[in-house]
C-alpha cells in the first residue's frame, strides 16, 4: 500500500464558490452574458416601476425629440418615450421568447425522444413529419402558422404568436434530441433496466431523461435567442405583436421607417436592445455548452 | 447514378405531398377566409349574399376534399390556380417576382463564400489568438444582429452620406447592369453577412477537425511546405461540409429573404408571401409554400450529387 496522502485530490489553485462561481471562473464571457440576461429579465418584470415614463403615454409636446436627459433614447412620432418602451419591450420579448422556446424545445424533445425510444414505424412516421416541417424556411413556417392561427390575445400576449415561433423550433430540436437519445439508448444500463423488467415509462423517465437534460438545456438557451429574433422579425413585418404593445421589432416598423432619417434614434436603440438580448442568450448558451459538456467544445 | 437520382426524385413525392396536405388543410381549418378580408377591409357592411357569391366564385363553397383534389389536379398540369386576391394566375405572379429574389440570394451566397472562407480559415489557423477572437466577434454579430436592423442602418448611412435612395422598381440586369448592381448589392451584402457568419463558424470547426487528422501530421512530418499542407491537404477536405450548408442556405434564402425585401423595397417572392399572408390569399400561400419546398428538396438532392462528385469516398446507394 502506498501512502494514502498521495491519493488525496490535489488542491486546485482556483477559487471555489460552488457551481455558479466555477461557471463564472471558467466562462467569464458566459457569466457576463448571464448578467445581461438577468438585467433584461428584471427590466421586463419591473418594467412599470423602473421605466421613467408610461410606455403608452402620448406627449404631443415632445414629438420626435432627440435623446436628452429627459428622454434618454428620444421620443417617437407620438411623443412616447423610446427608453420606456424599450424597457417594456423587454417584458414582451422575454415572455414570448422564453415561453415559445420552452414550448418548442419541450415539444421537440418529446418528439425526438419518442422517435428514438420506440424506433421502427413510430420513428419513421415522426421523421417523415419532421422532414416535412424542415422543408419550410424558418420565417416562412412561422408566417404560415400566423396565417393559420390568426390572432388570439390572452392578457395582452398573442398565444398564436407563441405557437408561430415555437413550431419551427420543434423539428430542429427533435433531430438533435433524437440523436442524443439514440446514443443513450445504446448504453448498457438501458439494457440492464430492460432486463430488470422495468416499464417503458420508468426507463424513459428515470434512465433516459436525466441524460437528455444537458442537450435540452443547451438547446433551450440557444433557441431563446432564436425565438427573440423571430419575434422581433415577425413584429417588424407587422404580423407579430400588435400596436400599442411595446415590442422591439414593432418599434422598428411602421412610422420608424418614415422618420428614421430625421430621427435615427427610433431605429438605433430598439435594434441595440434586440441585438444585446440575442447576443447574451447566444453566448450564454455557448458557455453553458462548454461548461456542461466539454466534449462538445469546438 | 440515373437510378439513384430517380429513386431520390421518387422519395420527394411523399414529402411534397405532406407539405401540400399540411398547408392546404391547416389554412382552411380556421375561420376567416379571403372573402371576409377582401370585402370587409374597409370596415363596410356587406350583405351575406355578396359574401356567398364571392365564395362560390372562388370555389370556397365546395367541400375541402373537392377543393384539394381540384388543386392537386391543377398542380400536375403545372396550373397552381389563380390568386384569391388579385385573380391573376399564381404561377405568373410568382414568376414575375422570382428573378429579383433569385438574384439577391445568388449574390448573397457569393458574398458569403468570399467572406466566410478566409475568415473561417484564419480563425482556425490562428486559433486562440487575437485574430480568432476578432473573427468570433464578427460571426457572433452576424448571427445575432437582426438583418432588418442592419439593413435599416445601411439605408440610413446611404441616405445620409451618399444621398442615395433605393429605386422603387426592379432594374433588370440586362437593361441597366450598373443600376441593377447598385440596387441589389446592399441587400445582398446584408444577407450575405449573416450567411457568412454561419459558414465561417462551420469552416473553422471543420478545418480544426481536419488539422487533427493523421494525414496532416504525416504531410508535415515528411516536410511538405506549410502552405501546401493547408491549401491542398487541409482546406480541400475542410470545405466539403461547407458545400452542404451553402446549398441548403441558398435554398432557404429564396424563402427567407422576406425581411430584407421589405426593408429594401424589393418586389420579390418574400414580399409577395407577406401580402398573401396578410390577405389570407390561400392559393398564393399554397403556391409559394410549394415552391419553397420544391426548391429545398431539389437543393438537397443537388448538394448530395455535388458531394458525391467531389468526395470519392461517397458512393451512390
Amino acid at each position: 500500500m502506498t501512502d494514502t496522502a498521495n491519493l488525496q485530490p490535489r488542491r486546485l489553485n482556483r477559487p471555489t464558490f460552488g457551481a455558479l462561481g466555477r461557471f463564472a471562473y471558467q466562462q467569464p464571457v458566459g457569466a457576463a452574458s448571464f448578467v445581461v440576461i438577468v438585467v433584461m429579465l428584471l427590466a421586463g418584470i419591473l418594467a412599470p416601476w423602473v421605466s421613467p415614463y408610461d410606455a403608452l403615454a402620448v406627449d404631443y409636446g415632445a414629438l420626435l425629440s432627440p435623446p436628452s436627459l429627459d428622454h434618454l433614447a428620444g421620443t417617437d412620432a407620438f411623443g412616447r418615450d423610446v427608453f420606456s418602451r424599450i424597457i417594456h419591450g423587454a417584458r414582451t420579448a422575454m415572455i414570448i421568447g422564453l415561453s415559445s422556446a420552452f414550448l418548442g424545445c419541450t415539444g421537440g424533445a418529446i418528439l425526438g425522444a419518442a422517435s428514438a425510444f420506440f424506433g421502427g414505424r413510430v420513428d419513421a412516421a415522426i421523421q417523415r413529419f419532421v422532414d416535412i416541417l424542415l422543408a419550410f424556411p424558418l420565417v416562412v413556417l412561422a408566417l404560415v402558422v400566423v396565417a393559420i392561427l390568426g390572432r388570439n390575445p390572452v392578457f395582452g400576449i398573442d398565444i398564436s404568436l407563441i405557437f408561430a415561433i415555437a413550431i419551427p423550433i420543434v423539428p430542429q430540436v427533435s433531430r438533435v434530441i433524437r440523436a442524443a437519445a439514440l446514443t443513450v439508448q445504446a448504453m448498457p444500463y438501458i439494457d440492464a433496466a430492460r432486463t430488470a423488467g422495468y416499464s417503458n415509462s420508468r426507463i424513459i423517465l428515470r434512465h433516459m431523461a436525466p441524460n437528455l437534460v444537458t442537450p435540452y438545456l443547451i438547446m433551450l438557451t440557444a433557441y431563446i435567442a432564436q425565438a427573440i429574433l423571430l419575434e422581433a422579425t415577425l413584429s417588424f413585418l407587422g404580423l407579430g405583436v400588435a400596436e400599442p404593445t411595446p415590442a422591439w421589432g414593432l418599434m422598428l416598423s411602421g412610422n420608424a421607417q418614415d422618420f428614421f432619417l430625421t430621427a435615427p434614434w427610433l431605429v438605433i436603440f430598439p435594434g441595440i436592445a434586440i441585438s444585446l438580448a440575442v447576443i447574451a442568450f447566444n453566448l450564454f448558451g455557448d458557455a453553458l455548452r462548454d461548461y456542461l459538456d466539454p466534449r462538445l467544445k469546438q | 447514378m440515373t437510378g439513384y437520382i430517380a429513386r431520390r426524385l421518387l422519395m420527394m413525392i411523399p414529402t411534397l405531398l405532406g407539405v401540400a396536405i399540411l398547408t392546404f388543410f391547416m389554412l382552411r381549418v380556421v375561420p376567416g377566409d379571403v372573402v371576409q378580408v377582401k370585402l370587409m377591409a374597409d370596415g363596410g357592411m356587406v350583405s351575406p349574399e355578396a359574401i356567398e357569391a364571392e365564395r362560390v366564385r372562388l370555389g370556397l363553397d365546395h367541400s375541402l376534399t373537392v377543393q384539394f383534389l381540384d388543386w392537386m389536379r391543377g398542380i400536375f398540369t403545372l396550373d397552381f390556380g389563380n390568386s384569391m386576391w388579385t385573380g391573376r394566375p399564381v404561377a405568373a405572379e410568382i414568376a414575375s417576382r422570382f428573378l429579383v429574389t433569385f438574384q439577391a440570394a445568388l449574390m448573397a451566397t457569393i458574398i458569403a463564400v468570399f467572406i466566410a472562407v478566409p475568415l473561417g480559415t484564419v480563425s482556425a489557423l490562428y486559433r486562440g489568438t487575437v485574430l480568432d477572437y476578432v473573427v468570433r466577434v464578427i460571426t457572433i454579430g452576424g448571427l445575432a444582429l437582426p438583418s432588418f436592423w442592419i439593413g435599416m442602418l445601411v439605408l440610413l448611412c446611404l441616405l445620409r452620406y451618399a444621398h442615395w435612395l433605393p429605386p422603387i422598381s426592379y432594374i433588370s440586369p440586362t437593361e441597366d447592369p450598373w443600376g441593377n448592381f447598385t440596387q441589389m448589392i446592399w441587400p445582398s451584402m446584408v444577407v450575405g453577412y449573416r450567411f457568412s457568419a454561419v459558414l465561417a463558424r462551420l469552416i473553422r470547426s471543420s478545418l480544426l477537425d481536419v488539422l487533427n487528422e493523421d494525414y496532416i501530421r504525416t504531410a508535415r512530418a515528411k516536410g511538405v511546405p506549410a502552405r501546401t499542407v493547408i491549401w491542398l491537404h487541409a482546406l480541400k477536405n475542410a470545405l466539403l461540409p461547407a458545400v452542404t450548408v451553402v446549398g441548403l442556405e441558398f435554398a432557404f434564402l429564396i424563402g427567407g429573404l422576406v425581411v430584407t425585401e421589405q426593408v429594401f423595397n424589393l418586389n420579390g417572392v418574400g414580399k409577395l408571401f407577406i401580402q398573401a399572408v396578410e390577405h389570407h390569399d390561400f392559393t398564393m400561400i399554397q403556391g409559394l409554400v410549394m415552391m419553397f419546398a420544391v426548391i429545398y428538396v431539389l437543393a438537397n438532392l443537388i448538394v448530395d450529387l455535388i458531394y458525391a462528385a467531389i468526395d470519392p469516398r461517397i458512393r451512390y446507394r
